[in-house]
């Protein structure tokens, strides 16, 4: 399968040994976790497995697979299209010195990471992705996608507003509008308002068991680790979405008994951490495993890995696919990344969610080089300040040379909030 | 019987350790370099001294944590207490020690408020200094001393310990006068140190510990530059370790 797909074997071997061992070091060795985890250590365990299996069968039977990069783009158009779309992971380093032939050195890790996972030939859901989207979001991946079309022949680039404004709006409704010719055209599959309705219903069920499991994470005791719940979010990307909501709703139910019982993760009253800035793609999980091993648990993520990508839900009542077009503009147009300016719903949404989730501090995590929202930790260490928040901004890459330096960080943040 | 409490902070150059009676006055104190086996370092360190239980702090924490099942508490919480102590009414701490440097705000009750740490590099640091003081040829421990001799400074541009290296070798070249390299040199480290000051307080004095508070030039320059008033404890090294006994002795 792994040739089928042109993958350099040496490289994937290496790769699949590290993850394995990264997982269970972190994951696995948790105590007392949800059972209902299990369904993800087996996604985990067969991500470059069965799901890939699972995905080329599907392309057998004639649907097609779309790799996306960011938030913006739309599953339900491709659901809608007969096409499956996946995340495509950049949340670790790989073939550096390749990837720095083509992009500078001060280009953000998650940039990096996407070159480095296409140039070392590892990833099978690139190689198995019939159309790979890009997005005109911050300047390093609008110029790096520039760069990117050299290195695949299927490249498709979303533009997006920066703006919230109506001109801002009417861009994302015509761009939404291309992408489903596009995709259309890959598919030869046309969109019937049925098959929109349908798509929207699936995602926005997706949508829904993670709002579930969120506000689960309200409790004390929590009942599930900030890592498990962060793997939630990572799978959200590759798995098949209607298993997916399945499996999240099952461990919503396992944790709804757990709640009653008081059966947390962690002891009552241990410091509640919310982390906010960049998203965390598998397999970087490196930040939260230093905070839930230096005594404070994880109750939420403002991220595109976490709540800011799953937050709002499409209205599933529109009866033509314009409407239904308009419904997806106004749901995606309120994702409140950093590429927006002026960006206001950003901080008051990390202020809500620590009021919702009851955070004793937030962690503002941001990749290195990482322009838009390094820039927005300063408005947002400050506004958090005013309120009596404390407030940590770390800076750091998917390197391991600063695990000391952060875990001394993390800890002396951790016992400010005790 | 009385109880004993110790403090051991294990830093990236030497390892200090404090010890309290229950009245929380030190009754011990000890010192010695790191070396490359910071534990067998503490382990000698320790040998003799008698103590009831015992916290550990410094970037060697966690090594220390393993090898002898202490509790641990960071640098910034240890010098906190520590420098509590002696100055009750100040707010603000510098700390900057061997390889690494940062500022503390404290709440009015003594809590950490907001810290900024430089532990990525060594300029800044004590190391900076060192490094500094060999290439001009002067003693560490005199290289203060002689700065505050130059009539005025020279302007060093390089933060980095290499190219600040090569700056100086090139003025000593020019003939400059060593000691306004020197005192070039310890401007240069206040003013990172200043800057890492104002992003977590703005006024009020300010507490300088760690080996580099020793250094008659850097708080002489530190109170000019920042305008607040400089304190430094007797013994500035030793206030990670006795802040990490103190809290031995809280549990
Ligand atoms: S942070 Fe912005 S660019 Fe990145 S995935 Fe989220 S929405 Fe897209
Ligand atoms: S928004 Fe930041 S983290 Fe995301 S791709 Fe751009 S630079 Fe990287």
């Amino acid at each position: 399968m792994w040739t089928e797909l042109g993958l350099d074997l040496e490289a994937h071997d290496a790769l699949l040994g590290v993850l394995g061992q990264a997982y269970g070091d972190i994951f696995l060795s948790q105590k007392n976790r949800p059972d209902g985890m299990g369904y993800f250590d087996f996604v985990m365990s067969e991500v470059h497995g069965l799901r890939i299996r699972e995905l080329l069968d599907e392309k057998e039977a004639g649907r097609k697979i779309i790799g996306s990069y960011c938030v913006f783009v739309p599953e339900e158009i491709a659901l809608a299209a007969n096409a499956t779309l996946v995340g495509l992971c950049s949340g670790a380093d790989f073939a550096m010195e390749d990837v720095e032939r083509i992009l500078p050195r001060n280009t953000c890790a998650l940039i990096k990471s996407s070159f480095g996972f296409k140039l070392g030939k590892v990833c099978p859901y690139l190689e198995s992705a019939d159309m790979i989207v890009g997005e005109n979001t911050c300047d390093g991946k609008k110029k790096a996608y520039e760069s990117l079309g050299h290195l695949v022949e299927n490249l498709y680039v979303m533009d997006l507003p920066q703006v919230k404004s109506a001109n801002g709006k009417a861009l994302l409704k015509s761009e939404f509008q291309r992408f489903k010719t596009a995709v259309e055209q890959l598919t030869g599959v046309s969109i019937t308002v049925e098959s929109l309705q349908q798509a929207i219903k699936t995602v926005n069920a997706k949508r829904a068991a993670m709002h579930r499991l969120s506000s689960l994470r309200k409790s004390d005791p929590v009942t599930i680790s900030g890592l498990d719940a962060l793997l939630a979010n990572q799978v959200f990307f590759y798995d098949n979405p209607a298993r997916f909501t399945e499996s999240v709703n099952k461990i919503c139910d396992e944790l709804e008994k757990r709640i009653a019982v008081n059966d947390g993760v962690f002891p009552a009253r241990t410091p509640r951490i919310l982390i906010s800035g960049c998203p965390q793609a598998v397999p970087n999980w490196k930040l939260p495993w230093i905070i839930e091993t230096s005594g404070a648990v994880i109750v939420g993520e403002e991220s595109c890995v976490g709540e800011r990508g799953t937050r709002n839900l499409t209205d599933d009542s529109g009866t033509t696919i314009d409407t239904m077009l308009d419904a997806l503009v106004d749901r995606y147009f309120q994702v409140d990344c950093a590429i927006f300016t002026p960006n206001h719903e950003r901080l008051d949404h990390i202020q809500e969610m620590v009021t919702d989730y009851r955070a004793d501090g937030v962690i503002h995590y941001g990749l290195q080089f990482c322009q838009p929202y390094l820039m927005e930790s300063m408005p947002v260490e400050k506004a958090l300040e005013q309120k009596d928040i404390p407030c940590l901004r770390i800076e750091t890459d998917y390197s391991m040379e600063d695990v000391g330096q952060l875990k001394t960080r993390v800890e002396a943040f951790i016992e400010q909030l005790r | 019987m009385h109880k004993r409490f110790a403090g051991i902070d294990i830093g990236s150059r030497t390892i200090e350790l404090v010890v309290v009676n229950e009245e929380g006055k030190i009754v011990e104190s000890l010192q010695s370099d790191t070396n490359f086996d910071p534990m067998a370092e503490a382990k000698k360190l320790l040998a003799g001294v008698q103590y009831d239980c015992i916290m550990a702090t410094g970037y060697g924490r966690t090594l220390f944590e393993l090898a002898f099942e202490s509790p641990t508490v960071t640098e910034i919480k240890a010098h906190a207490t520590g420098a509590r102590v002696f100055f009750p009414q100040a707010l603000t701490i510098l700390d900057i020690g061997g390889q690494d440097s940062k500022a503390i705000a404290l709440a009015e009750n003594g809590r950490v408020k907001k810290f900024e740490m430089n532990d990525r590099c060594a300029a800044g640091t004590g190391k900076f200094l060192e490094v500094m003081a060999r290439t001009l040829g002067c003693a560490i421990e005199a290289f203060g001393k002689e700065a505050l001799l130059a009539e005025q400074d020279v302007h060093i541009s390089s933060m980095c310990t290499v190219f600040a290296e090569s700056e100086v070798t090139s003025l000593i070249a020019k003939g400059t006068n060593p000691r306004e390299i020197a005192l070039g040199l310890h401007a240069s480290v206040i003013r990172r140190a200043a800057g890492m000051i104002n992003r977590v307080s703005s006024e009020g004095d300010i507490v300088f510990t760690g080996g580099v508070a020793k250094n008659p030039c850097m708080t002489s320059l530190l109170a000019k530059r920042l305008g607040r008033r400089v304190f430094i404890p007797e013994d500035p090294q030793c206030i990670g370790a006795f802040g990490a006994a103190l809290l031995a002795r809280e549990r």
